[in-house]
């Protein structure tokens, strides 16, 4: 059982990886093609210095995904704060219900809907071209919202009630409550939201095609690329930023390994 | 009191105001295009031109419930087979199944190109080994296993939180009571699992089911799937909004009926089950 288990587990593995080795392998490809390996060289990756599409689509990308991560933290936490001392049983209902279509819905449709509504909006008010940076940053703020809030409630269910009014009994006016209180207890829902809806936004693809207009971001270089043949420069972006994201998780996963460790210490 | 209702308005209202034009009223929108023809004159016309869809609509449906089956089956072994592991190994594993989503998922496809074309990794092996070349990309089977590949973790992440919080003491009155591991699988772990699968299968259905990408990439040009049919008639220009918002709203609805079919299964009332 236990070596069948090990070879199950080790089969999926090679599964999930096989592409991304793939991709590595043939971004250190010498020739021009994703098909024939003629050799190893880094010179794709030198070339990308100088690819000023998949810079720009970068830069777009990290700002789209900052900025809305951001905002989506701070309102999703708020609104979540909110959510949870709505009392009546009815409109928490109905809040979440909403919180949930992005969620549900498919991406294409929610794509869709917004260009729908961004065109429409661009006409009324006369624009020649209604869609660009704004209207890649309001769908990512969107979607992110109901990750942020779902993220957070589970923390303030817990708490929420008997910290914040303990903190108000002991007389803490509500704002102070909230910050000496309640968001100490909650940092880790906000921070866990903050990251998801970061990868998220990252990743989008589907969405900002039907916002973007010219505002490209990554993903959408990326798909304007696989149009046409692809050359290993693409897949040398991937590794680079398959290998950042690696080096960060293997860091987080010391950083808690070692506060588990101090943690079982003091305990 | 007062007050206090004031502050509750003011944390929520930011979020519902967002929600209510950039969620709600942009689907609106949507049901508006698909009602009306290019003058905006109600009509029902695009609803009824959607029967020329109906193979895309059946293709979509039959390759997503494949490739949702399929993921669920060789994800939940999987799933149980990380809980039984020790905890740092476990976070270590959890984080290798995550890692591959941090790729981008367009790069990711394009790869199994290079794996399976008939020129490809694959086929270059079996011809070594004297085998014929096998047509594997363009397939049906190289779209679903596709849409398997980019949404497994999908599967994977929900079933194995759900499994993890499985109290062991559980198992061990299950034992003491007689099961064996099969009754003890069969009777604790699948019943309290469940939860996590169907979070599981809605987040790879819904995306599999109105994919377009994995489609145009590993199926070539023949699979048609309902995804590529509304982005084909998106991107033909502002004439073919409204049989585009007709084909969304179809499959939107389709997608919420299979949902709350779902649900019903499920007695968790928290909002939605996520990872």
């Amino acid at each position: 059982m236990k070596i069948l288990s090990k070879i199950y587990v080790t089969l999926m593995l090679i599964f999930l990886y096989a592409p991304l080795a793939v991709m590595i392998v043939f971004s250190l490809n010498s020739g021009e093609s994703v098909w024939v390996f003629e050799g190893f060289s880094a010179d794709w990756y030198l070339s990308l210095a100088t690819n000023s599409s998949m810079i720009s689509g970068l830069e777009h990308t990290l700002i789209v995904a900052f900025l809305s991560a951001a905002i989506s933290t701070v309102v999703g936490t708020a609104a979540a704060v909110g959510i949870t001392s709505l009392r009546k049983k009815i409109s928490q209902k109905l809040v979440m219900s909403v919180t949930n279509i992005p969620m549900m819905n498919a991406d294409i449709v929610t794509g869709i809907s917004l260009m729908l509504l961004f065109v429409f909006v661009g006409k009324l008010i006369g624009l020649d071209e209604s869609l660009g940076f704004l209207t890649v940053l309001i769908p990512h703020i969107t979607f992110n919202l109901p990750y942020v809030i779902q993220s957070v409630l589970p923390h303030l269910k817990q708490t929420y009630r008997n910290s914040s009014e303990a903190a108000l009994d002991l007389g803490c006016t509500p704002v102070k409550a909230f910050f000496k209180a309640v968001l100490p207890s909650i940092s880790t829902g906000i921070i866990t939201g903050f990251i998801m809806a970061f990868t998220l936004s990252l990743d989008d693809f589907v969405i900002s095609y039907f916002t973007c207009g010219h505002y490209q971001t990554l993903p959408i270089v990326i798909y304007n690329m696989t149009k046409k043949t692809v050359t290993p420069d693409v897949y040398a972006l991937s590794t680079i930023v398959f290998l950042s994201v690696f080096v960060l998780l293997i860091l987080y996963n010391t950083v808690q390994n070692k506060s588990d460790k101090r943690r079982n210490r003091h305990a | 009191m007062n007050n206090k209702g004031f502050g509750r308005r003011i944390l929520t209202s930011p979020y519902i105001v967002w929600s209510a034009i950039f969620v709600i009223v942009p689907l609106l929108i949507m049901v508006y295009f698909a009602l009306t023809d290019n003058n905006g004159i109600f009509t029902i016309q695009n609803l009824q031109g959607i029967g020329k869809y109906k193979k895309a609509f059946g293709l979509s449906i039959l390759y997503a419930v494949i490739a949702t089956v399929i993921t669920l089956v060789i994800s939940y072994p999987m799933a149980y087979f990380m809980t039984k592991m020790n905890i740092s190994s476990q976070r270590m594993i959890m984080m290798i199944v995550m890692l591959p989503m941090w790729t981008n998922f367009l790069i990711r496809t394009y790869s199994w190109i290079t794996i399976l074309a008939n020129k490809g990794i694959i086929n270059t092996v079996l011809n070594r080994l004297g085998f014929h070349t096998l047509r594997l990309i363009n397939t049906p089977g190289a779209v679903i296993l596709g849409m398997v590949y980019d949404f497994i973790p999908y599967m994977i992440l929900p079933i194995y939180s759900v499994m993890c919080k499985i109290d062991n003491s559980l198992l061990e009155a299950a034992s003491d009571l007689g099961s064996n591991g099969f009754s003890r699988l069969r009777r604790v772990i699948i019943p309290l699992s469940v939860p996590g699968v169907i979070s599981g299968i809605t987040m790879v259905f819904v995306p599999s089911v109105s994919t377009f990408y994995i489609s145009q990439k590993l199926g070539g040009n023949k699979t048609l799937l309902i995804g590529d049919a509304i982005e084909y008639l998106f991107n033909a220009g502002p004439d073919f909004y409204n049989i585009a918002s007709a084909l969304s709203l179809v499959l939107m609805v389709m997608i919420l009926i299979c949902l709350a079919v779902m649900n019903k299964f499920t007695n968790e009332d928290d909002g939605g089950v996520i990872i």
